[in-house]
């Protein structure tokens, strides 16, 4: 059961696939290719194997290859009444890690770096390497998992993760007023699992035990006139990132084509967010993770994280 | 086998060749004066004796000069002194480690972030709070109260803990279960790297951009940095909670009914066991109020709103009684739920009164497997003619077998160590880690092997020195000599004509 040796004959047909030499790259389901750059056309591209390993429902924990698809892979959590922290917008889980975005549900869901339990990915040199490990706690050697999670594959080509799964909650309800104060919305509840503003109207989403929620929704109502709704409209195409405070000023600044995350810092507008600008000194200290991990380059060749 | 400190060693006898009795020189402690003060450089024997060690059964360590900063602007003054004489850096919070990362190998300078102990801004607007590494984990969720948060990790040492250590060592503690470890808390934290560059990793942004620094960072077991500023998340405190103690007459019963309630979809606050032996030196030492005619006992607490942890408090007495259990009480006062946790928390503290000596493991292994390793546990330790006590995170599969002994019997800690190291691979042949919570340190460091491969072992070296390409800070910790070379030689860098 150790991770020492891996025994799945399809991990290694992925590894010799890779290669030691040449620049490659992995493709999933190009569903989030917008972030991090064009690939280098001189790239090989290989795609990662798929399928569900190992699902220990009362574990709450699953491993799976990084070609499968973040919907299989819901809908099978699902059957078992539980989900993970992977944003279920299409795509690959191995795209859907590599590019490290959290669900929009976020406080309810769980960031997803801190679902990446184990990662296993090809290096640059073409050997099959494992972080992290498969129990829900671990603090054994360095965490290779979260500096997978959100790389790009641009420090080794992720095939196959451990990951975190929680219960689906007993009962889930959204609610919107066009007349609450969003901040004040979201400490009137102990645990929201998404609360959106767009400068006018707020939706909140409550999770949890029936009985709590309807005392949750109560309370909102009271508060602000909060009423239930089928959910919130489909958020605005262009993915922002900031402070939970800098965000809730970005509605006005963008002239009501926003919508914040309130509490979180996600944002979604029209407009692309302007080019984040990266400290030098953390700058030199990732050329050298890039370096010391990808001396050559070969690994996605092209795509940065930044 | 003997250490320096006239400790026995047992296994850990590498220690001995790797360090040197030495007496800080001249030149080095000159240039610390000069880049802090003449009284916040210490080389004093009693100072370097009391530095030489951490909270863990492991001796051999060999402190150098003892800083203690006020800022960032002095601890990277530190660390350019330490690059112009090319001498090893250890950082140090309370010293409460229990693998041994504090212990200073090569007589390093030691970094004390004792006088960094400032909670330096409670930013709501942004949910973090800011504080300086040697600010102690209670005093942040003491100062937090009023304003109705905490800082969630709550380790047994909470009360003398750092906050920098706990990033260093990504530390949990019983309430962990449902808001996850330290990593899950820091939002961005300064650092000094070894090389004297001072950056911020991650930030206030909901993702911060470029690769997950911030999260390689944490549980560096201060090889990678010193921490100087950190941002943690301010954790709401629950409107209700409610705390509900199960007995049982078979250890298995408490195991599987732990397993149980997580198969059932119940994530707790926090579901922790003790068994008998550990109550009864609790009710000696604290009288908290635990059974002691129970073989087993599980402290399950459960936060959130009133509704809902009257439901799952019901749902756990049932699959509590289902599984064996003898009594269910609630605690019925906020003073009985905290009797019932200083009772927890003090548990270590309790076991002096029955040795004079213990060695405290740390295991995790998956959930459904607790019952049938925590058998194999008592069987180790009988064979091995040692006494365990268990008392653990059982929610996450968090074992911490408690071996008691007596060092001054001969040949006592190599029983010790012979049954901890058949504790370690049973709870790896189960499909678990060597560390949940306490990290590698020099402690576990000769069975990484076990865990990790080559290749794995070569990557994490990697992330290692990116961060510090010369092994200045923390050398001789957490990664096997013979995959980290660079360690070796730091450590083997240190001039004998100088360290005396």
């Amino acid at each position: 059961m150790s991770t020492l040796t891996i025994t799945d004959p399809v991990l290694h047909e992925f590894a010799a696939d890779v290669g030691a030499e040449g620049p490659v790259a992995v493709a999933g389901g190009r569903t989030r290719w917008s972030v991090g750059g064009a690939l280098d056309d001189a790239a090989r591209v290989v795609s990662a194997p798929a399928g569900i390993v190992a699902y220990s429902a009362p574990e709450m924990t699953v491993q799976v290859r990084a070609g499968t698809t973040v919907a299989e892979l819901a809908a099978e959590l699902s059957a078992h009444g539980q989900r993970t922290a992977l944003p279920e917008r299409g795509g690959t889980v191995g795209g859907a890690v590599a590019v490290g975005e959290n669900p929009v549900d976020v406080m309810g869901r769980g960031r997803l770096r801190d679902a990446v339990l184990q990662v296993r990915y090809v290096s640059a040199e073409g050997e099959l390497v494992t972080g992290g490990g498969p129990v829900v706690k671990n603090v054994t050697g360095y965490n290779l998992p979260k500096l997978m999670t959100g790389s790009l594959g641009t420090l080794g080509l992720m095939v196959e993760f451990v990951l975190r799964t929680n219960p689906v909650p007993a009962a889930s309800r959204w609610l919107s007023s066009a007349d609450a104060d969003p901040s004040v919305t979201l400490a009137a509840i102990h645990r929201a699992a998404d609360v959106r503003w767009d400068g006018t109207t707020t939706w909140v989403l409550l999770e949890g035990h029936g009985p709590d929620i309807e005392a949750d929704a109560v309370r909102l109502r009271d508060l602000a006139g909060f009423t239930e709704v089928e959910g919130p409209p489909p958020l605005p195409p262009h993915r922002w990132s900031l402070s939970p405070a800098d965000a809730l000023a970005l509605p006005a600044r963008n002239d009501g084509t926003s919508v914040v995350s309130v509490g979180v810092g996600l944002a979604w507008s029209d407009q692309a967010q302007p080019d984040r600008v990266v400290d030098a000194g953390v700058a030199a200290l990732a050329a050298r993770v890039k370096h010391n991990f990808d001396p050559t380059g070969r690994l996605n060749p092209g795509r940065t994280v930044g | 086998m003997r250490g320096p400190s006239g400790r026995t060693l047992g296994p850990m006898g590498l220690l001995d060749r790797l360090t040197r009795r030495a007496a800080p020189v001249a030149p080095l402690v000159a240039d610390l004066r000069a880049a802090l003060s003449d009284d916040r450089v210490r080389v004093d024997g009693a100072e370097r004796a009391l530095m030489a060690k951490d909270a863990s059964v492991f001796g051999g360590g060999v402190a150098g000069p003892t800083c203690f900063p006020i800022s960032t602007d002095e601890v990277q003054a530190i660390m350019r002194v330490a690059a112009r004489h090319d001498a090893a850096v250890v950082p140090r919070g309370a010293g409460t480690g229990l693998a041994g990362g504090a212990i200073p190998l090569g007589a390093p300078i030691v970094v004390s972030t004792g006088k960094m102990n400032r909670i330096l801004e409670v930013d709501e607007a942004n949910g973090v709070v800011w504080v300086e590494p040697g600010v102690i984990n209670l005093d942040l969720s003491k100062h937090l109260r009023p304003l109705g948060y905490h800082f969630a990790p709550d380790p047994s040492s909470q009360a003398v803990c750092t906050l920098g250590g706990n990033v260093a060592n990504n530390s949990g503690g019983p309430h962990c279960l449902a808001y996850g470890v330290t990593d899950a808390h820091v939002v961005a934290v300064e650092v000094v790297l070894a090389d004297g560059e001072v950056v911020m990793l991650g930030g206030l942004e909901a993702e911060p951009v470029g690769y997950d620094l911030r999260g390689a960072f944490v549980g560096g077991e201060g090889t990678l940095g010193i921490a100087t500023r950190i941002a943690v998340r301010l954790t709401r405190n629950p409107p209700a909670v409610r705390t509900l103690l199960l007995s049982f007459a078979a250890v298995r019963d408490a195991a599987e009914t732990v397993s149980a309630i997580i198969a059932a979809g119940i994530v707790p606050a926090a579901l922790e066991v003790m068994d008998q032996r550990i109550t009864v030196a609790v009710e000696n030492f604290v009288a908290a109020g635990y059974p002691v005619d129970a073989a087993a006992v599980l402290l399950a607490e459960i936060e959130g709103l009133d509704d809902g942890v009257d439901i799952d408090a019901a749902r756990i007495e049932e699959i509590g009684r289902a599984n064996g259990a003898t009594d269910v009480r609630r605690a019925g006062s906020d003073h009985e739920r905290e009797l019932l946790w200083k009772g927890r928390k003090t548990a270590f503290g309790a076991i002096a009164q029955l040795a004079p000596d213990y060695y405290l493991h740390d295991t995790v292994v998956p959930r459904s497997a607790l019952a049938d390793v925590l058998e194999q546990v008592y069987e180790i330790a009988d064979r091995h003619d040692v006494v365990v006590m268990n008392v653990f995170h059982a929610g996450d599969g968090n074992l911490h077998p408690l071996l008691l002994f007596d060092a001054r019997e001969e040949g006592t800690l190599e029983r010790v160590h012979a049954a901890g190291a058949e504790i370690l691979r049973a709870s790896l042949a189960a499909g678990g880690v060597l560390s949940g919570e306490h990290g590698v340190g020099v402690e576990k460091q000769r069975f990484m092997d076990e865990l990790f491969s080559d290749a794995d072992l070569e990557h994490q070296n990697r992330l290692r020195r990116a961060f510090d390409p010369v092994c200045r800070a923390n050398p001789g910790k957490v990664l096997p000599m013979g995959h980290s070379c660079a360690d070796i030689q730091a450590l083997r860098s240190v001039p004998t004509e100088v360290w005396g």
